[in-house]
């Protein structure tokens, strides 16, 4: 057999049949819903009297319109968000799927309650209607995001059909530099290679700099692949994947768990498997970096400046947009500006090695006076995890609000907001316009970055801050 | 969903890289769970004067009387990007849409597109700025067309010929229910969970563990 890669393994292991006109039939393992979008797929299949194929394999989350305040419940900050609530609870109990509600311990972002509750496995498909789904594809899973009608069809059918995309693997060589980390491996990525450089393509993160993360800062670089306009991304799993799975509440035991781990070890792309594109970034050369625009792709190196048109990667009438929109002029300094809000959180960086790694820049230091600084765990196991370890007491003494896990102020639903036109440093995964508040402009970054900002009261190196 | 032919349109230029999804419809104007009810939220950061509010902003192309007919929208690259909403390809749908001609599309907005029947054409970007600055000397008379039975767009009495995969143009063409088609195949899929168990049986034997 000639060699092949980890996406053509996933691919064929799932062809359940080769369409005419050229797509495929591919079965899915695993389907996530959510009550922003999975709501409205669950109650149109409803209406259309159609069955879920098998509820056994699908997945149900309350984060993206659920409050994150302490003592949260149905009620919510955004209008009107209650219903979206009560709507998934109705269909998804209806469906008999199963549910992680409001007031679950296991309640989270589902990219982050998957992985920790080892509902996505090496080898599966899984697809949720949300783009952030490519995160799961760290731990070798073929992952991605659909809209709500695909998400009726993979319910009702328990398959997609889906056109073949090409396939980029995206290496990452050298030794990562301290405080560089796998959000700015993402964000150095889509710089370079423009928000959609990824498009058309399956992309596989490969190299020595990605083995050497950790499946968290997997999880974090495969997130980003949707704003590489990717259909997702994905790692090899290895032995530290199988080590991270074992024994969560949802992944294989015993000898089912012995022959999983057999059939794991053969997804990895063989030597000389063909790939459409193939780059390589050296890492060694990489600084944390920061958005200054409004798209991921307008990021440069913290140490960096506003670029001049010619070098943003962007067309004149985007780029005096963004610069307007983010009210900056070419050559500014990213550290000499003044921040507003500080947001650790999302899907992206919620995580409790984010969480550890944030709390050792804030140890015994303070929020800058002005800003708001707010941290939202990205699940209730982190919270939990995260408050046995102390680093909640940290996040409050350095004036940071300690929250319930959600989505939260990574987007702006029509409740809670940043302010208009204030200056947000950000963890998350998108500085679009008005993305976490009416005109509110955001910065992305590490949460490292994030931290050290918070303290600073302006965008700050972390680097400068030695880890207490 | 109704079958798409052919149409011949007033095209409204956004020719602008990465208009995500957020952009065409915000998070905020998502009030219910609901499918309909999205077309006055469409563009809405852009298209009135207030967040919330519903003064339009004459700027906005939308806005200016020539293109109050726009069925077709040109874009940039990267349209559709972010967020998996439909509801940004709803909104468009109910506003009227039923083409977006650009150099490339986010994919899972391209997908929903194809799914609630607007038409999804890849134009190099050369090709969308020449089609854009022609429509803008006259919108209303300067009509666009696009021939899906031949991959067509007419423009300014010249052909462009686009690349859409066979699949997404049956489903267009005839207007087709996907999941009433893949239904027909539940014999097929069966028989590969059948033989997928006895391969992979974690996936299918879910069991939750001691903190549920």
């Amino acid at each position: 057999m000639s060699p092949r890669s980890l996406f053509e393994k996933l691919w064929q292991s799932h062809l359940v049949q080769q369409l005419e006109g050229g797509a495929a039939l591919l079965a899915i393992d695993r389907i996530f819903l959510h009550e922003r979008t999975g709501s409205v797929a669950l109650k149109s299949l409803a209406a259309a009297g159609r069955k879920i194929a098998d509820p056994s394999r699908v997945f149900c989350t309350m984060d993206h319109i659920v409050d994150t305040f302490p003592g949260r419940g149905d009620e919510t900050r955004m209008p009107g968000g209650s219903a979206f609530i009560l709507e998934t609870r109705a269909a998804a109990r209806a469906a008999g799927i199963h549910l992680f509600d409001v007031r679950d311990p296991l309640q989270g972002i589902v990219h982050v309650i998957s992985p920790e509750l080892g509902i996505v496995l090496p080898g599966a498909t899984v697809v949720c209607p949300d783009s952030h789904t490519c995160t799961q594809g760290a731990l070798g899973a073929l992952a991605w995001g659909i809209g709500s009608t695909e998400a009726e069809h993979a319910l009702a059918t328990g398959t997609l059909r889906v056109t073949r995309p090409k396939t980029m693997r995206v290496r990452f060589e050298g030794q990562r530099p301290a405080g560089v980390t796998a959000k700015d491996f993402a964000l150095a990525l889509i710089a370079r290679y423009g928000s959609a450089g990824g498009n058309g393509y399956a992309v596989e993160f490969a190299g020595s700099a990605v083995r050497a993360l950790d499946i968290e800062a997997r999880l974090t670089l495969c997130n980003m692949a949707t704003e590489f306009s990717a259909m997702t991304g994905l790692i090899a799993p290895d032995e530290h994947t199988f080590e991270y799975l074992r024994g969560r509440d949802f992944a294989p035991e015993g000898a089912t768990w012995d022959h999983a781990v057999t059939a794991w070890r053969e997804l990895s792309s063989d030597v000389g498997a063909h790939f459409d594109m193939d780059i390589e970034i050296d890492v060694s050369t990489l600084a944390p970096m920061i958005t200054w625009g409004t798209s991921p792709q307008h990021a440069v190196a913290i140490d960096g400046v506003v670029p001049e048109q010619s070098a943003s990667g962007t067309g004149p009438e985007a780029y005096a947009r963004a610069l307007q929109y983010m009210d900056l002029a070419p050559g500014t300094a990213l550290t000499s500006l003044p921040i507003a809000a500080a947001f650790i959180g999302s899907c992206t960086n919620s995580r409790i090695s984010d969480l550890r790694r944030a709390a050792a820049l804030l140890r015994g230091r303070k929020v800058a006076s002005g800003v708001r600084a707010i941290c939202v765990p990205g699940s209730m196991s982190v919270k939990r995890q995260a408050e046995a370890e102390g680093l909640d007491k940290i996040f409050v003494e350095a004036g940071f609000e300690w929250r319930e896990s959600g989505c939260s102020m990574c987007f702006f639903a029509g409740g809670e907001s940043f302010g208009a036109r204030e200056r947000v440093v950000s963890s998350t995964n998108r500085n679009f316009e008005s993305r976490q508040g009416p005109e509110t402009r955001t910065h992305i970054a590490s949460p490292e970055t994030v931290a050290a900002s918070a303290i600073a009261g302006h965008i700050a190196d972390a680097r400068a801050l030695q880890p207490r | 969903m109704e079958p798409f032919k052919s149409l011949t349109a007033v095209a409204a230029p956004i020719v602008r890289a990465n208009v995500d999804t957020d952009i065409i419809i915000p998070s905020r104007e998502m009030k219910s769970v609901s499918k309909t009810g999205l077309a006055a939220g469409l563009f809405a950061g852009w298209r009135y004067t207030t967040i919330g509010g519903r003064e339009p902003n004459p700027d906005f192309v939308l806005n200016r009387a020539e293109y109050g007919s726009a069925q077709i929208i040109l874009g940039g690259e990267n349209f559709g990007c972010g967020s998996s909403r439909e509801h940004a390809v709803w909104a468009l749908h109910e506003y009227g849409f039923r083409a977006v001609i650009a150099p490339s599309f986010s994919p899972i907005f391209f997908g929903n597109c194809v799914r609630n029947g607007i038409v999804p054409v890849r134009l190099p970007v050369a090709t969308v700025q020449a089609l854009a600055a022609w429509v803008e000397r006259d919108p209303a008379q300067h009509r666009i067309t696009v021939d899906l039975q031949n991959a067509v767009v007419r423009a300014d009495d010249r052909e462009h010929a686009f690349e859409l995969d066979p699949e997404s143009r049956d489903m267009l063409l005839e207007g087709l229910d996907a999941i009433a088609l893949t239904l027909k195949q539940r014999a097929v899929i069966e028989e590969f969970w059948q033989r997928d168990r006895r391969a992979r049986p974690w996936i299918y034997e879910i069991e939750e563990g001691a903190s549920r």
